[in-house]
């Protein structure tokens, strides 16, 4: 194929394009170093710096995810421990509650028992008053009554208090110890 | 010779021939500093080069935009897949702004064979191509004289394993494939790549001008034909100036890794 091109060459105006011309080695020698400063001393520092920037953003980034994870996980085990705390918490005031509860509860039984048993006392005593009074007031209506009796029925006055009186007990007394026989045969 | 219309002059098929590749002088006749269109086509590539790597890197931001991405993964390419697979982070961080400048300048100056009105690549005369093979030479021996002067020349000329006396034949051969033929081949695979391709070209379409303007009638069939042929290797182009940048970069990359390595 060279053949061919030397012998066209030979045939036109005597141009060898494997023989190369001054001008063209000194034109394609400029053109070189102007590409090569534009490479060496230009695009490829740019690129260079352009490539190490872009391996810091992407190494800060990576320390960034690193760094939210950890805060991530530590704010996770504070949540968790917080969480567990309030559990026990709410354990502990929700047997407390139980407690008081129960003890209020027993408080409330024991005043009211208190309170049932005084009351039953106080009537107790009432009755007991009244019962006292009203045998008081019985028995001296029954002794007027059987003294006016017995001052009709044996025509004088029975007006010696003292021995009235005595008479009127004996009876009364022997009433009682009849009462409390009959009761006691009941 | 004009080569944005190829067959202007008179109606006859104009033949593509080498003269293509040597275009009248334009500027600064008869001294070592003469333009042609073809010079001005590689000023234009390294503008483009310049102005896009110029201003593609200036405000460069950690999360990259549209524009960026492309300009980053353009130099990506050729950092990790060319330079760093083959040469390891530290020394192709070294041997980057060689590489890359070769990638982007190849690629930049091939790719003008296919653009509108520039029409010709930039690294179909020999002055671009061998000037990078003679740097990617310079490299290549620097590197390996840098890394250790005698392990270089023992690895290159004297390789391990082999019985003293075959080094007789070896040795010869081992220079000339590495210090002759290396530079050789990179000049010439890319310089010839792309004058074919503009050659192809320049058929196609000279052919299709022909047979529709010159003759018509039923030679437009044939015409379509060609057209439709030359807009099939105009892509074609594509890929072989992506190509052809790619191979001269990653030889470029595997002589220097071959060069510092420890054996081979």
């Amino acid at each position: 194929m060279l053949n061919a091109f030397v012998t066209a060459a030979e045939d036109g105006a005597a141009h060898n394009p494997i023989l190369p011309a001054t001008y063209d080695i000194i034109w394609s020698a400029v053109c070189f170093v102007i590409v090569l400063v534009v490479f060496w001393k230009v695009a490829l520092p740019r690129l260079y710096k352009l490539l190490d920037e872009r391996g810091a953003a992407i190494e800060g980034n990576i320390a960034k995810a690193d760094e939210a994870q950890r805060k991530a996980e530590a704010a996770l085990e504070e949540y968790t421990a917080q969480l567990a705390d309030a559990r026990a918490e709410a354990g502990r005031i929700r047997e407390g509650a139980r407690e008081d509860g129960k003890k209020i509860v027993a408080e409330a039984k024991d005043q009211a028992s208190e309170e049932a048993s005084r009351i039953t006392t106080s009537a107790h005593a009432q009755i007991e008053a009244e019962r006292q009074s009203a045998l008081v007031s019985l028995r001296g209506e029954v002794g007027s009554l059987a003294l006016g009796l017995a001052s009709s029925v044996i025509g004088e006055s029975l007006d010696d208090d003292k021995k009235a009186t005595a008479v009127v007990d004996r009876f009364l007394k022997d009433l009682e110890a009849s009462e409390t026989t009959a009761a006691g045969n009941k | 010779m004009n080569l944005l219309v190829p067959t202007a002059d008179d109606g006859g098929f104009h033949s593509p021939s080498i003269d293509e590749f040597f275009p009248q002088v334009l500027l600064f006749a008869d001294t070592p500093f003469e333009i042609n269109r073809i010079i001005l086509i590689r000023f234009i590539a390294v503008l483009a080069i310049v102005l896009l790597f110029w201003l593609g890197t200036r405000r460069m931001k950690v999360v990259p935009g549209r524009f960026q991405s492309v300009v980053e993964m353009g130099l990506d390419f050729v950092r990790v897949n060319i330079a760093e697979d083959l040469l390891g982070k530290k020394d192709a961080k070294r041997f980057l702004p060689i590489l890359a400048t070769m990638f982007f300048m190849v690629l930049a100056m091939n790719l003008t064979g296919i653009i509108p009105f520039l029409n010709i690549a930039g690294t179909s005369v020999i002055g671009v191509p061998l000037v990078l093979a003679i740097v990617s030479w310079i490299t290549f021996v620097y590197a390996g004289i840098k890394k250790s002067p005698s392990g270089f020349f023992k690895n290159a000329l004297f390789p391990a394993g082999v019985p003293w006396p075959v080094y007789i034949i070896v040795t010869p051969i081992e220079f000339i494939s590495t210090f002759i033929i290396r530079p050789i081949t990179l000049t010439l695979r890319l310089m010839m790549n792309m004058i074919v391709g503009h050659l192809l070209l320049v058929l196609f379409f000279a052919a299709t001008q022909f047979f529709i303007i010159s003759l018509s009638g039923w030679f437009t069939a044939l015409g379509v034909f060609t057209f439709a042929f030359g807009l099939v290797f105009t892509l074609f182009e594509v890929l072989v100036a992506v190509l052809q940048a790619y191979i001269f970069a990653i030889l470029t990359a595997v002589y220097i890794q071959l060069a510092v390595a420890e054996e081979h």
